[in-house]
């Protein structure tokens, strides 16, 4: 971890109570959390362990209820106000009215760029997730996996250095992702951003990561954070060799630690 | 071709359906005041000669379909399309206030829709008297209209285009507050993560979202408006146009004017309700719509 540079998120005693029909619900408690520049960080949890909830709280989609929480040094409402960084969901959330072009032009309209700018852009990061070609098809006429590089393409066009990703490929099956995880590693690494990433699969948490945040529910909480000894550049066998399988091994111990195997 | 042939089947088999029940119905309302008409002629007619006597009376109770189609048919063309007897001279009396109507009712429909969308107070407040607006019956709202736009001068087409408006305004207003609702939550995620100001969103996510929702309120309130001008025109004593034929139809007793008004009548509101349909795909497909 580069502890020298500036943190790129920076949370302390972080806390979110959501206020529902049934009483209150400790989304997050006590999150403690610095995230330097470059690092790809995963949270992984059972569902309910609020790692989603801390993503949105980072882009500022919700507010904490306590503690303080920073983005490049600044609120995360003022980090969004400057564009800090992009964020992918769960879904691919393309609009369907729009062809895959225009949907990475969306971010790129709203700021206000150049029509030259937008184009280079568009070409750009169309072609570093492999869309080039697709600039014209609608969303529909894509597949799952390549509606989801659509929008990690529309995320990277907005060329933050910050790059929220919510269980981006979970709706897509395990080749699909098996490529996707390939292809984001590469993008991480020529891109030198710095990547969140929420997941529930511990293979791609532990292939991806330069740091997984294990996190528990009720109430939802970090319970371990484990460096990856992995090298920067992992091809996807790495996943059988004994040293993945060990931080595949601690991670389950962390889970298993917050309770996450109770019934 | 196929989907061509799937719908002829079953269409003109309820035609059919529709037409013999029509016959039937014509004979059994027609036959009371035949079988005056026979008794005070002393004559005896046969069954089947009475059926063809109940079938061609020239002021029946219910037209035969023949009658109907017979005087449609010369009234469409066989007459000169400036004649006040005409069809279509009427349905395009009836025609230019509708769309008149329609267009201003669209117009105030989108305006009330954004408005309770973008205004707390206005989405508190305007819902019930919108709906109140509805309850009333327009035949009672229509002659107050009429009076009240005469008493400031205002006469012709506008009045009458003013009750389709008020007929046609409802659909829409409702149809696209439901549209501008309609994005996904992740979407409008996504504009806040963007940092998109109000109209950015408005422009870019729920314009485009809400546009399925606005044709399909448009087919609801292009036919409301045909109804609303042909409404219009009874109180006003217009001379011409679809309701003035149905109402000197019913002056004079003439049942088969007023069954060929009717027809033209909905032959319009078809004509209409497909133009709107075949816009609304047009648009749909423009707009990367998957091809059903």
């Amino acid at each position: 971890m580069s502890g020298q540079s500036p943190a790129v998120v920076s949370a302390s005693k972080l806390g979110l109570t959501f206020q529902t029909n049934d009483g209150p619900v400790q989304a997050l408690s006590n999150v403690d959390l610095t995230i330097g520049k470059g690092e790809f960080v995963s949270f992984i949890g059972p569902s309910g362990c609020g790692k989603t909830t801390l993503l949105r709280v980072i882009a500022d989609l919700e507010k904490p209820t306590s503690g303080t929480i920073s983005v490049n040094g600044i609120s995360p409402e003022q980090a969004r106000e400057k564009r800090a960084y992009g964020y992918v969901f769960q879904a691919a959330a393309l609009f369907p009215w729009r062809t895959i072009e225009r949907n990475v032009a969306l971010p790129l309209e709203i700021i206000g760029l150049s029509q030259a700018e937008q184009a280079e852009r568009i070409k750009r990061t169309l072609e570093l997730v492999n869309l080039s070609g697709f600039e014209k098809k609608y969303p529909w006429q894509l597949s799952g996996g390549m509606q989801q590089r659509a929008s990690i393409a529309r995320a990277l066009a907005f060329d933050a250095d910050l790059l929220l990703m919510d269980e981006p490929f979970g709706a897509l099956d395990e080749i699909v992702r098996d490529h996707l995880n390939e292809q984001l590693l590469e993008l991480w690494d020529s891109t030198n951003k710095t990547i969140c990433f929420v997941t529930h699969s511990i293979p791609e948490a532990v292939y991806l990561s330069t740091r997984i945040v294990v996190m528990s529910p009720r109430p939802g909480r970090v319970t371990d954070v484990i460096e990856s000894t992995l090298p920067r550049k992992r091809p996807l066998d790495i996943r059988e060799t004994p040293e993945f399988l060990a931080i595949a091994a601690r991670v389950r111990d962390g889970l298993r630690a917050g309770h996450s195997y109770d019934d | 071709m196929d989907s061509f042939r799937s719908k002829i089947i079953p269409v003109t088999s309820i035609l059919a359906g529709v037409v013999v029940i029509w016959y039937v119905f014509a004979v059994i309302l027609n036959a009371p005041f035949q079988r005056d008409l026979d008794g005070r002629a002393n004559e005896t007619p046969g069954t089947v000669e009475f059926i063809g006597k109940t079938l061609s009376q020239p002021k029946p109770t219910l037209p035969a379909p023949h009658q109907v189609a017979v005087n449609f048919f010369e009234n469409t063309f066989l007459r000169g399309i400036t004649s006040n007897r005409s069809l279509v001279y009427n349905a395009w009396v009836t025609l230019s206030s509708t769309l008149l109507g329609f267009a201003f009712g669209t117009a105030l429909g989108i305006v009330i829709a954004v408005g309770i969308v973008h205004v707390t107070t206005l989405d508190r407040s305007l819902m019930p008297w919108i709906i109140a607006s509805q309850t009333i019956p327009i035949l009672a709202v229509a002659p107050m209209i009429i009076v009240v736009l005469a008493a400031i001068g205002i006469t012709g087409l506008i009045p009458k285009a003013l009750i389709s408006t008020y007929l046609s305004f409802f659909p829409v207003a409702v149809g696209m507050v439901k549209g501008l609702r309609s994005p996904e939550l992740m979407h409008l995620d996504l504009m806040h993560t963007y940092n998109a100001s109000a109209s950015q969103t408005f422009w870019k996510l729920r314009v485009p979202a809400s546009v399925p929702f606005l044709f399909t309120s448009m087919k609801v309130a292009v036919a409301a408006s045909l109804v609303g001008a042909i409404v219009g025109e009874l109180p006003t004593g217009a001379v011409a146009g679809i309701g003035a034929k149905l109402l000197s139809g019913a002056y004079y007793s003439q049942t088969i004017d007023i069954w060929s008004a009717l027809v033209a009548g909905s032959v319009v509101a078809a004509l209409l309700v497909m133009v709107v349909g075949i816009a609304g795909r047009l648009v749909d497909r423009a707009m990367g719509g998957r091809p059903a």
